[in-house]
């Protein structure tokens, strides 16, 4: 794992984004070099999945800076919001494949109707993607005959497509069958050892653990505490990463 | 008894006639009603508030006066107001084609919002404009699930289809009328009428269901 580059390739500023008068991000910070991988944890309903989204825009800030790779996204103009979202993979909790499309075609249509590349060349790589999450042979398959952890697969050859340059993984596991998550985790290490730049969150601590160079401690939209898994998980400074890391620690040593 | 068989015999050919021009009436306001629902549709779930309230008063406008008042509301009213014109073919074929695009934008409406929000943000995040994401991506899957709603749809305007006979246009219920009121055999031509829409309806329903069964994605259950 090559930890070259110093520069943040992913930069957040002092996000904030309220629903209605309930705050769900309160100002939050953090920056993602390249090649690391940053896991957030915390409880449910603490923002994780807000923030992500609001990484890419999908949900629109009403606070905050979004840098990638030293520039800041100006997220009112179309044409530079559409280019920036082609460099940031993003992996749903619930998959989000493209009902109506093959598993090929699901890994292609970005790259036809986005990038514009022509149908062959679009073909080729799509059908690489998919080879590289061993899923050569579901090319055909459409999202309703495949499952979840084949479906979470796609989604994140989908992405890989698009050669992103940092990735956001919201839950990728969540939704799966406990047999289901160890493929997709499997495919997820193995971009981390080809030195994908990555923010995840995610509940599989023990994953986490493994993965991350850094782990992200987040509860009700700030960020509470974060350094080293060692640091997180077996000496947190604070009593809430404490009780929170005890807590699920113990849920995945029963599982 | 056999009067009136063979009034229906005699009269066939020009009735059968008849039913070619209400298959054009049929064709040509499903096919404006397509053309239009789809753009009122996607204005509807996601077009600006003035759009969304401009097209909610088309569809209740539309959806909320009689379709004889509105026949001859354009073809006597507007359109020569407007100097335009029009045959009372191509008057009541664009008449129904604009009110069954009220109505057909209500079903794509619904077979869009019935659609998972991920299919749109996995689009978004792709980096697909919202044009793309509607034209390749939600469009695809809703259309899909509009073909039943619009099997209906296209057995209500082939009813409706015989009113446009106020206008004069020779349809099948023009024909029928014309005949019947000549040689008095109201019963058998009207049981012939009646039969004809039946056949026609059999027929589009069928079709229909044949293009939902062909263009049904594999394991999708609906």
């Amino acid at each position: 794992m090559a930890r070259t580059d110093n520069n943040p390739v992913l930069k957040v500023e002092n996000v904030r984004k309220s629903f209605g008068d309930k705050e769900i991000l309160k100002g939050l910070s953090l920056s993602v070099k390249k090649g690391e991988v940053k896991v957030i944890i915390g409880p449910s309903g603490g923002g994780k999945s807000t923030l992500l989204q609001c990484i890419n825009f999908l949900v629109v800030p009403d606070e905050g800076e979004v840098w990638l790779e030293g520039r800041k996204i100006n997220y009112a103009k179309k044409r530079e919001l559409y280019a920036y979202r082609q460099q940031v993979g993003m992996i749903f909790q619930d998959f989000n494949l493209f009902d109506h499309l093959t598993a090929l075609e699901n890994v292609q249509i970005g790259l036809v109707r986005v990038k514009k590349m022509d149908k062959v060349s679009a073909h080729e790589r799509a059908a690489a993607e998919l080879r590289r999450v061993g899923l050569a042979e579901h090319a055909g398959h459409y999202p309703a005959q495949l499952s979840g952890g084949q479906k979470q697969r796609v989604s994140i050859a989908r992405a890989l497509a698009m050669d992103p340059k940092v990735m956001l993984l919201d839950e990728p596991t969540s939704a799966l069958d406990p047999e289901l998550i160890g493929e997709v985790h499997a495919v997820i290490k193995d971009l981390v050892a080809n030195g994908m730049t990555m923010l995840m969150a995610t509940h599989q601590i023990g994953f986490a653990s493994v993965l991350a160079d850094e782990i992200i401690f987040m509860e009700d939209g700030c960020i509470v505490e974060q350094g080293p898994p060692t640091q997180i998980l077996l000496n947190a400074q604070c009593t809430r990463t404490k009780e929170f890391c005890a807590k699920i620690t113990h849920l995945s040593a029963d599982s | 008894m056999t009067e009136g068989f063979v009034a229906v015999i005699n009269a066939l050919p020009y009735m059968l006639k008849g039913s070619l021009v209400t298959i054009g009436v049929v064709f040509g306001a499903m096919g404006l009603g397509l053309s239009l629902g789809v753009p009122l549709a996607v204005g509807l779930v996601y077009g600006p508030g003035w759009l969304r309230k401009i097209i909610g008063f088309y569809v209740w406008f539309f959806r909320g006066v009689p379709l004889l008042v509105l026949l001859f509301l354009f073809y006597f009213g507007l359109f020569s107001w407007m100097g335009i014109n029009f045959s009372a073919f191509s008057a009541g074929t664009i008449v129904l084609g604009l009110i069954s695009a009220a109505y057909q934008s209500q079903i794509f409406r619904g077979a869009m919002l019935s659609l998972p929000e991920g299919q749109l943000k996995a689009a978004r995040a792709l980096g697909m404009s919202d044009v793309k994401a509607i034209l390749f991506i939600i469009l695809p899957q809703a259309l899909r699930l509009s073909v039943p709603g619009w099997s209906n749809e296209y057995s209500i305007v082939l009813k409706d289809s015989a009113v446009t006979y106020a206008l004069g246009v020779a349809e099948i219920m023009a024909r029928t009328h014309f005949v019947a009121s000549r040689t008095y055999q109201h019963l058998p031509l009207y049981i012939a009428a009646g039969m004809m829409y039946l056949l026609m309806t059999y027929i589009g329903v069928k079709g229909l269901r044949i293009l939902e069964k062909n263009v049904r994605i594999p394991g999708y259950s609906y």
